[in-house]
């Protein structure tokens, strides 16, 4: 019967990973969830530098989840997969940058609320 | 000797021998993260338009947030040891810890349910402001997905059962495995850009 369980595609199981990557993958996400959550929750970075350090801490993890969980990486049968994510991530990162740039010059741009046309354009 | 017979069966259904599937499905998740990214995109812009009603910081508890977080994280680890019992041909092992799996998944989304329950309950629904809106669609969107990958997750411990681990459930078990842990990854981007965020 144990024949039967053999592989059939090669690529379907070409990238499963071993025991220790899952292991290596997991204490490095414990370790940044935990970072993240600590350096708000205690206050561990100066004033100023919190956004900064929980974006660098959640690119991190994403690196380390999609390497060692999702497998993507330079060898032969994953480099179609990378390119395509490369592709994806470009695009989320037009479409989120491009509209929070967009939107925050309209808003700045925007005639305040309490601003009639005629003062607006003598201001102008 | 059934079991081989359906195993056949199975196996000459396509003649696909895996790569286009996944390949495929990478594509789909791709799609996918363009969705997530345009709620993303929605919600900075929306985050400060709390049309004087609650903000995040009157409204999340990090805690919580925190302990959603390590369900989905340990739930990524244990899906990854039901693969590593695929490729070992476990079929028992594989469906434990699917079960496991599950079980995590749905303390998650009981979690967020939860959490919702008290939102509405505190009056800050959806309906309130653009922050909420947003919030509810973003958050509400991964709840979703997680609870499909919970559906998927029930009906793959079902086949493994059924046609144990051949070459159709093998691909199946490895485009939920892509799909599972696509959703941590989302989650990542959740709680930093929408409850740390709050907080910094």
């Amino acid at each position: 019967m144990k024949t039967a369980h053999l592989p059939t595609g090669s690529a379907v199981h070409a990238a499963h990973g071993s025991m220790k990557g899952y292991v290596i993958g997991f204490a490095l996400s414990l370790v940044l969830t935990l970072a993240s959550f600590g350096a708000v929750m205690e206050g561990l970075v100066p004033k100023g530098m919190g956004l900064a350090a929980i974006v660098v801490l959640c690119i991190a993890q994403l690196v380390v989840q999609l390497v060692f969980f999702l497998h993507i990486g330079t060898s032969a049968d994953q480099r179609q997969n990378t390119a395509i994510f490369i592709c994806t991530g470009a695009l989320i990162a037009i479409i989120v940058a491009g509209s929070l740039w967009v939107m925050h010059n309209a808003n700045v741009n925007m005639m305040p609320m309490d601003m009639s046309p005629e003062r607006a354009r003598l201001r102008d | 000797m059934s079991y081989t017979v359906i195993h056949n069966a199975h196996e000459h259904v396509g003649h696909d021998d895996g790569t286009k599937t996944t390949l495929g499905f990478w594509i789909y998740l791709m799609s996918d993260c363009l969705i997530f990214a345009v709620l993303f995109a929605t919600f900075g812009v929306l985050a400060g338009n709390t049309a004087g009603g609650p903000s995040g910081r009157d409204l999340f508890e990090l805690p919580f947030v925190l302990g959603e977080t390590m369900l989905l994280l340990v739930s990524s680890f244990t899906f990854g040891v039901a693969m590593l019992n695929m490729q070992a041909g476990r079929e028992r092992q594989v469906i434990r810890w699917l079960g496991v799996t599950f079980l995590l998944g749905a303390a998650f989304i009981a979690m967020e349910l939860y959490e919702f329950a008290e939102l509405l309950h505190a009056g800050a629904g959806p309906g309130v402001s653009a922050f909420l809106s947003s919030y509810f669609s973003l958050v509400g969107t991964h709840g979703l997905h997680v609870s499909c990958g919970l559906l998927w997750i029930l009906v793959m411990m079902h086949q493994v059962k059924c046609f144990g681990l051949d070459g159709v459930t093998r691909r199946r078990l490895a485009c939920l495995s892509l799909f599972w842990h696509f959703l941590d990854l989302i989650w990542i981007c959740v709680f930093t850009f929408v409850y740390l965020r709050e907080f910094v």
